[in-house]
């Protein structure tokens, strides 16, 4: 039976992709490059990484506004990650969810950045609250 | 949600389509953070500048914005935050057109709202002040962090679709800020060194706000034993939202609300202060842009550029770029700061702040990497656009901007 991780219920459809994790913050505007579709800012623990199509493990959100838009931008472009799945959001990642129809959780039972490895593949369904490791990258 | 009699309606439509989405949207926000209700809100300010909407959202905009007047105008007065663009200034900054038609499509949106474009982030300094107890949808993470620690005001961070939706609804889901519960002090900090000058004051917010680190956690802030002033809280608070996504501070002796924390103190003194600068420094370099704003600068603050670059020549290899409110502005040109300011080769922008301005492609554009600044907000913010930023006061901004390195 696949682990199987409970959260709170989040936001956006129910998605399965490979997860990209690093044990580090999530602001659109401070830490991308939205039109190359990867981490930009030099201390960024994923720095140079692609996101596009991934699911995003980290954990807090930071800094300023401009996520709630452009979260929706990214979306209509197809260069965005799949979901985006922390420890814990503020209300800028919520409201850029919901604009975007893109997949949201947060609030684990312990940190999940320590559950999720980079390379597993994972299902996460926000009305259930949960995220499922369908299969371990053992790479 | 508990919805009322009217919120159902909008919700079903009757409303027509802008308030329908706005508070579906709205509810989606509330359910995620386990909002009982709603709350009535007295404004919004919404934060939309181009750059960040891209041709999605302003078609976004678009698509509501041509409903019938009485479906799309905003019930609660509505302010913009600044948007991505000076017209008087754009070209001479290296902006292009294709830019400057995205963002006059995106301000005919906003007028169909009859949204009030005041395109600033310091519209507690110049527009309407909040007051104590009143509940807010600041779309501005400075705004918000200021209105609610130093008036007692409530807003949590509302993103421009959010704030959109508030001043269309005239209400805002009630969570976190809103409620007392979440007001009280996680964190205790005693300052043994008073800030020296704004980007001091910046250095401190960063400080705290790196510790606090997320937007859950409120710092009950010692030590501070003369009043600050609101020009210094605006850069303390910016940078603590910026470094930390914090979203309240209490500031003994300063702030209204009562606060107690038994929390340990963490101490703050000269030598954090001094290493948060140091870790920024680059004395020598070639500096290729200094920037005043974020927050905008206060009428207070434009004097004091002024003051510095009075019978000075800003290097040929430097630009120099101070962005304010179209109020301060307004005042400055009455005034003759404007023209002192551009008298030494500096461009003053209105309605703009920098980052929300295309700053990666201005980079692009002019060449531009080493970024010298008062603002900790800025330094925090640009790295992620490609610049090098260093943060000093604003006398050694100028000289080195005049000297075209970094003194």
């Amino acid at each position: 039976m696949p682990p199987l991780l409970k959260c709170h219920p989040g936001i956006g459809p129910a998605v399965t992709g490979v997860a990209l994790v690093a044990k580090d913050n999530f602001s659109a505007r401070y830490d991308l490059d939205r039109k190359a579709g990867t981490f930009s800012r030099p201390s960024h623990a994923l720095a140079g990484q692609s996101y596009k199509d991934r699911i995003l493990v980290l954990d807090q959100a930071k800094g300023g506004v401009a996520t709630a838009w452009m979260l929706h931008e990214m979306a209509a472009r197809n260069v965005a990650p799949l979901a985006l799945v922390l420890n814990r959001v503020n209300p800028i990642l919520a409201q850029g969810a919901a604009l975007a129809g893109m997949t949201m959780v947060d609030r684990f039972e312990s940190d999940v950045t320590d559950l999720i490895r980079t390379g597993d593949t994972v299902r996460v369904d926000p009305a259930a609250g949960t995220v499922e490791i369908v299969k371990r990258d053992n790479g | 949600m508990q919805l009322n009699d009217e919120e159902r309606a909008m919700l079903a439509g009757e409303y027509g389509e802008a308030r329908r989405w706005a508070i579906e949207h709205q509810i989606q926000v509330g359910d995620f953070f386990d909002a009982a209700d709603f709350v009535p809100v007295s404004q919004a300010h919404i934060m939309a500048d181009t750059e960040s909407l891209g041709e999605a959202g302003v078609a976004f905009l678009e698509r509501l914005a041509a409903l019938p007047e009485s479906e799309r105008r905003v019930r609660v007065p509505t302010i913009t935050d600044p948007r991505g663009l000076d017209f008087a200034v754009y070209k001479r900054l290296g902006q292009t057109d294709a830019m400057a038609a995205l963002e006059a499509r995106a301000i005919a949106a906003f007028r169909a709202f009859g949204v009030l474009m005041t395109d600033t982030c310091i519209n507690y300094q110049t527009i309407l002040p909040p007051v104590r107890g009143e509940h807010l949808a600041m779309g501005d993470t400075g705004v918000v962090i200021y209105s609610n620690s130093v008036f007692g005001a409530r807003s949590n961070f509302e993103g421009g679709p959010s704030a959109l939706a508030a001043g269309l609804t005239g209400r805002t889901p009630r969570y976190g800020y809103h409620l007392d519960a979440a007001r009280r002090p996680t964190h205790r900090f005693r300052v043994t060194a008073a800030p020296r000058d704004l980007s001091e004051w910046g250095a401190l917010g960063g400080i705290v706000g790196r510790e606090c680190g997320s937007y859950w956690t409120v710092p009950l802030v010692e030590g501070i034993e003369t009043p600050p002033g609101s020009d210094a809280l605006k850069h303390f608070g910016a940078a603590m939202a910026s470094y930390g996504s914090v979203a309240l501070f209490h500031m003994s002796g300063v702030t209204p609300e009562p606060a107690e924390c038994a929390a340990a103190a963490a101490a703050i003194g000269r030598a954090e202060i001094d290493a948060f600068l140091a870790s920024y420094e680059a004395k020598g370099d070639k500096v290729d842009v200094v920037v005043f704003a974020a927050p905008q600068l206060s009428l207070i603050e434009m004097a004091e550029v002024a003051e510095a670059l009075d019978g000075r020549h800003v290097h040929a290899d430097t630009t120099l770029l101070v962005a304010t409110s179209p109020e301060i502005k307004s005042a400055a040109d009455r005034m003759g700061l404007t023209a002192r300011i551009e008298a030494s080769g500096a461009m003053v922008a209105a309605g703009i702040c920098f980052y929300q301005s295309y700053a990666g492609e201005l980079a692009a554009a002019n060449g531009w990497t080493r970024l010298l600044t008062n603002s900790a907000k800025l330094t925090n913010i640009i790295g992620g656009y490609g610049y090098k930023p260093t943060l000093a006061s604003l006398a050694r901004c100028v000289d080195s901007a005049v000297a075209g390195r970094i003194v």
